[in-house]
């Protein structure tokens, strides 16, 4: 099931890490992240007014 | 910093500010005060899949009491908080006890605007979950809805009681709906979008009286009109819930006024997050006060981290975004579509055929962009919504709008 909307709160909050492409998807523009960049990636991540995204530790 | 942090409301606005600080790695105590009893709960979706019935409590929830336990997040909730002590560094609950804090967020929100028809039997308004609930249950057994209002609530809730089979009059006194935060040409297609789906509109009438007959209610209107119906929604706007600061000391006109950091004016212990809040932007240079979901969890962001990192404060600076869900249309709107010095307006895209999709910019008489509407075309809005962040031109947004796809 498609969740994200396309509010693109995620690329107001962090355009370097997410963007919405043509077909109003939220893309990941940078998937690996550093643990220093974790307090930003949340917060985008609390942007999302669906909760379409989440982090996934690896 | 350590000590006590106290967020009054549960809300959005404070949910967010809480999550934040922890993410910053603020270690120390964090009180979330909230007036109702449930768990924090998200409001945009109230008046939609809510209301119609297709997400339940649950699904609209915002911190369950597992997840505030495991971000050490302290709820009281089912008491307001009824003042606060500046002086003394302290928060007074509605039960008599007392709070200290080394910081607090004041994130208290907005309530339903007040009218002379709250109390009575059949009208309602839509603010907390309770009016959602009540407000579901009411539209599987009334025929019809008179709604008063015709912004954003009221549209939405329009639309809702449309797909639910009632029929549906919407009164307002201006001559558009949600025309302010639209701007004229987007106002004028959703009103007849509502047309197209079956709903009767009465735009530019007020209401002049609405009264119980027992079981109906009537409704007299500005022109001399009459109307019978089965239950009234409010959808009037809301009011900042500022009211309990009265006498606190702290500086209160039309919300808490705060500085650029969103900190209470003269103070640097108390902030202010949401619809409470009117902090002096730079960017408009003077005071303002937001009330969308967006703006809340923005300003949530800064202020924590305006008080963790108290040497290295930001000013808060964020573009107007807010969006609503009508019918098979999902409308979004970035900066401000209705700026007073609005000078060009370009129409792109499609909003007549089977699968609407379409944007209208907004250009000041600066040459710069000043707002942009789209309707299904979130690609659109991102692009006029990062254009807004650097002060684009005008000219620049319309091209990368029209421009090629990606």
């Amino acid at each position: 099931m498609r969740i994200c909307e396309g509010f693109a709160n995620c690329v107001s909050a962090a355009p370097d890490l997410f963007d919405i492409d043509d077909d109003d998807r939220v893309i990941v523009l940078q998937a690996d992240l550093d643990a220093t960049e974790r307090a930003r990636v949340e917060e985008a991540i609390r942007s999302c007014p669906v909760a379409a995204l989440t982090i996934a530790d690896t | 910093m350590t000590g006590r942090v106290v967020i009054v409301g549960s809300g959005i606005g404070g949910v967010r500010t809480a999550q934040a600080l922890r993410s910053l790695g603020y270690a120390g105590q964090l009180v979330l005060v909230g007036e109702e009893t449930e768990p924090p709960y998200d409001r945009p979706p109230l008046s939609k899949d809510f209301l119609v019935g297709r997400r339940d409590a649950d699904a609209v929830s915002l911190l369950s009491h597992q997840e505030a336990a495991e971000a050490g997040i302290s709820l009281r909730l089912g008491v307001p908080a009824e003042r606060i002590v500046p002086k003394e560094k302290s928060l007074v609950l509605g039960n008599g006890e007392v709070l200290p804090y080394d910081v607090c967020v004041v994130a208290t929100g907005a309530s339903a605007r007040p009218s002379a028809w709250n109390k009575l039997d059949g009208v309602h308004v839509l603010r907390s979950m309770a009016d959602g609930q009540a407000l579901r249950e009411r539209l599987r057994q009334w025929r019809e809805v008179a709604v008063i209002g015709g912004g954003f609530i009221g549209s939405e809730v329009a639309a809702t009681a449309r797909s639910l089979g009632l029929g549906v009059t919407v009164i307002d006194p201006l001559p558009l709906p949600m025309q302010r935060s639209l701007g004229a040409t987007v106002a004028e297609l959703v009103a007849d979008l509502h047309h197209r789906n079956g709903v009767t509109t009465r735009f530019g009438t007020g209401v002049e009286s609405v009264d119980n007959r027992g079981m109906r209610l009537d409704l007299r209107l500005s022109d001399g009109a009459t109307l019978t119906t089965d239950a009234v929604v409010l959808g009037i706007g809301a009011v900042p819930n500022d009211g309990w600061l009265t006498g606190s000391g702290l500086p209160v006109s039309n919300g808490l006024l705060c500085d650029e950091f969103c900190r209470v004016q003269g103070r640097d212990d108390i902030f202010g997050v949401g619809d409470v809040t009117r902090w002096y932007s730079p960017r408009y240079d003077g005071h303002v006060r937001v009330e969308h979901w967006t703006n809340a969890v923005e300003q949530a962001r800064c202020v924590a981290h305006n008080i963790v990192f108290p040497d290295q404060l930001t000013a808060y600076e964020a573009i107007e975004y807010v969006w609503t869900d009508q019918y098979d249309w999902k409308i979004q709107v970035a900066g401000q579509p209705a700026h007073p010095r609005v000078e060009s307006e370009a129409v792109v895209g499609d909003f007549a055929g089977p699968r609407p999709r379409g944007a209208v910019l907004y250009g000041d008489t600066t040459g710069a962009l000043c707002g942009a509407v789209t309707v299904n075309w979130p690609r659109a809005i991102t692009l006029c919504r990062q254009a807004l962040s650097v002060r684009a031109p005008y000219q620049e947004a319309l091209r990368a709008v029209t421009g090629p796809r990606r």
